[in-house]
């Protein structure tokens, strides 16, 4: 074995494939950001184009699938009435699933078998927590297809991401806040509510928020539990509804031009609505806490 | 812990019991998919004149039912293999680019650009893909065939666009995200001291990656894998556009075959008679139990290692 002295220079077959595993990364990158270029292009592109009032104020009551025209309000009004009734179940619940986790749970086993649960059911297939909504709601129950059972569909997919993230926030809240409660005499529940849920408050909305984004865009359990309609249906408790995902898919399956001109604008809407609730969410981090940012 | 520092106030009970209900309801609605899903997949079962594990044709709504999984189990597997096989290199090379290539300053913004990957609904994958990307796969695709025909992945005398290989490929854009991210926040981890230690031993760049970043983080690369595989078994409505719905196991990924269990739900809920919407929920209960095995197994990995606590989040 030679000893080498002092420093020598980086052989040319190293320095060459360092370059390489570097262009490799670069390439790497692009290639995963060609997709969403093209995806948000043709989106815009082909949408853009009967984006208009009518779009937004009709539905597609009495209108064919050759049938210029038409619109997609019952769709939206379905899945703003789908999406709301499923965030009043899922977040009650699954903040109040972290605050167990963090406050009351501290490491037992029943609070680690629940973590490891919540973390399985993030894997819960969409289109089977439709199904299961489908067996016990509607088939068991006797229910009809609704907005309401699509709601509680959602609301399955919901909790795991509400968990999460309001666990993380919760325990970003630091120890001496509570301490200095429990110093003053504040009884635990009180310190949780009046002290720890305020102070990791914008941190939850904005989990929140990123779970209704994320479940906005589901169809695979809707197309299971509410059902596909052409007409208006405010009432979510009652009757087929439309819900924006099961627009774009009702219409994208419909072999002419207009039809498939109506799902591109459904999409546009609907990346959209949830582009811009991704945004506001990214929106109150940035702006809560500027100084924790790398 | 701190419970006996202070007496315990009157609301205190009632808050504390709200609170463990609610991780009760998980645990609760867990079981209850199951339970369901096995009572209403039970009738259907019964009626089911051929065995339901090896059967491969699916006629529930036939006045004699037959229908088995097989066919749409293998299609489940095989365009989700594919889809790991597509994305987790390119997701490797996206984790490693936001954490030790970008400039620190861009860093959280591109990482932001690969998560709007995943903000993107799947039925406008499925949109894309049925317009754009199936066309254009055709040409591809025939140059495979082509040229490298004597694989028997793609050999084969019909080749389509609305192939298997097209689906697996809309799966690996949507399952690429969540692979990128966590491999991301693991590779992040890696010991700073060791890098340095590395460079300061006069490794190049890749050098230091391959001796200390990757060795680090290859136990969450591959649960990473894990979860992206579960999440590509279930995805549905934009594999429903694109599977040309056939009910045949063939391995030619360029011909018009292919099919998985929750495209098949999707297409056939419509026309379902009570034994056929029976069918589908039994097929559902093998899709529940197959994904809830690689997620179980994907945490169980993440879970042994303390320093990743931060990314199984």
């Amino acid at each position: 074995m030679t000893v080498q002295t002092g420093i020598q220079p980086i052989s040319a077959a190293r320095r060459a494939k360092d370059r390489l595993v570097q262009v490799l990364v670069y390439l790497a990158f692009a290639l995963a950001v060609i997709p969403l270029l093209s995806v948000l292009w043709l989106v815009v592109k082909n949408g853009i184009g009967r984006l208009d009032m009518e779009f937004l104020t009709h539905s597609m009551r009495n209108i064919g699938a050759r049938d210029a025209g038409g619109g997609a309000y019952h769709a939206i009004i379905g899945t703003l009435e789908q999406v709301l009734l499923a965030s009043l179940i899922a977040v009650p619940i699954g903040l109040l699933t972290a605050v167990y986790l963090v406050e009351y749970g501290e490491g037992g086993r029943l609070s680690r078998i629940i973590s490891f649960f919540v973390d399985v059911m993030t894997g819960v297939p969409s289109v089977v927590s439709g199904l299961f909504v489908l067996a016990f709601w509607i088939l068991v129950l006797g229910m009809p297809f609704s907005g309401f059972a699509g709601a509680l569909a959602l609301s399955i997919l919901m909790m795991p991401v509400v968990v999460r993230s309001a666990e993380e926030m919760l325990r970003l809240v630091p120890r001496e806040l509570r301490e200095a409660s429990y110093a003053l005499g504040v009884p635990k529940w009180r310190t949780i509510v009046k002290v720890v849920l305020p102070t990791a408050f914008t941190g939850i909305v904005t989990g929140v928020m990123l779970a209704v984004a994320r479940v906005a865009g589901e169809t695979a359990p809707l197309l299971l539990t509410v059902f596909i309609t052409d007409s208006i249906n405010n009432d979510p408790f009652n009757g087929p509804q439309m819900g924006l995902p099961l627009y774009v898919f009702d219409q994208a399956g419909r072999p002419t031009d207009t039809a498939i001109n109506r799902a591109w604008t459904g999409a546009l809407t609907l990346i959209l609505i949830v582009m811009l609730l991704n945004l506001v969410a990214r929106l109150i981090t940035w702006w809560r806490s500027p100084a924790r940012r790398r | 812990m701190r419970r006996s520092a202070f007496r315990r106030s009157r609301g205190d009970g009632p808050f504390r019991f709200a609170s463990t209900g609610a991780g009760i309801v998980l645990l609760a609605i867990m079981a209850a998919i199951g339970v369901f899903l096995v009572v209403k997949a039970v009738p259907a079962l019964q009626a089911n004149t051929s065995h339901f594990l090896t059967e491969l044709t699916w006629q529930p709504n036939a006045t004699e039912p037959v229908f088995g999984i097989g066919a749409l189990a293998f299609g489940t597997v095989l365009s989700s293999l594919l889809a790991l096989v597509i994305a987790t290199p390119v997701a490797v090379g996206v984790a490693l680019f936001i954490s030790h290539y970008a400039p620190r300053r861009l860093a959280s913004v591109l990482g932001y650009v690969v998560d709007l990957l995943a903000a993107v609904p799947s039925v406008v994958y499925g949109l894309w893909g049925v317009t754009f990307l199936v066309p254009f796969m055709l040409g591809p695709s025939k140059f495979l065939n082509d040229y490298l025909g004597w694989i028997p992945l793609f050999g084969g005398d019909t080749v389509v666009g609305k192939s298997m290989l097209t689906a697996s490929l809309v799966l690996a854009i949507m399952i690429l995200p969540i692979i990128a991210a966590i491999s991301r926040e693991v590779f992040l981890q890696a010991p700073k001291m060791q890098e340095e230690a590395a460079l300061a031993l006069g490794a190049t760049r890749w050098e230091m990656i391959r001796m200390s970043v990757l060795p680090f983080g290859r136990p969450g690369v591959i649960s990473a894998a894990m979860l992206g595989l579960g999440r590509a078994m279930g995805e549905t409505i934009a594999v429903a556009l694109i599977f040309p719905a056939t009910f045949k196991i063939s391995f030619q990924i360029l011909g018009p075959y292919g099919n998985s269990i929750a495209a098949n739900i999707a297409n056939g809920f419509g026309e379902a008679t009570e034994v056929g919407r029976g069918a589908l929920i039994a097929s559902g209960l093998v899709l529940f139990l197959i994904t809830l095995l690689v997620n179980m197994a994907a945490r169980f990995v993440i879970a042994r290692r303390k320093e990743y606590a931060r990314a199984a989040a």
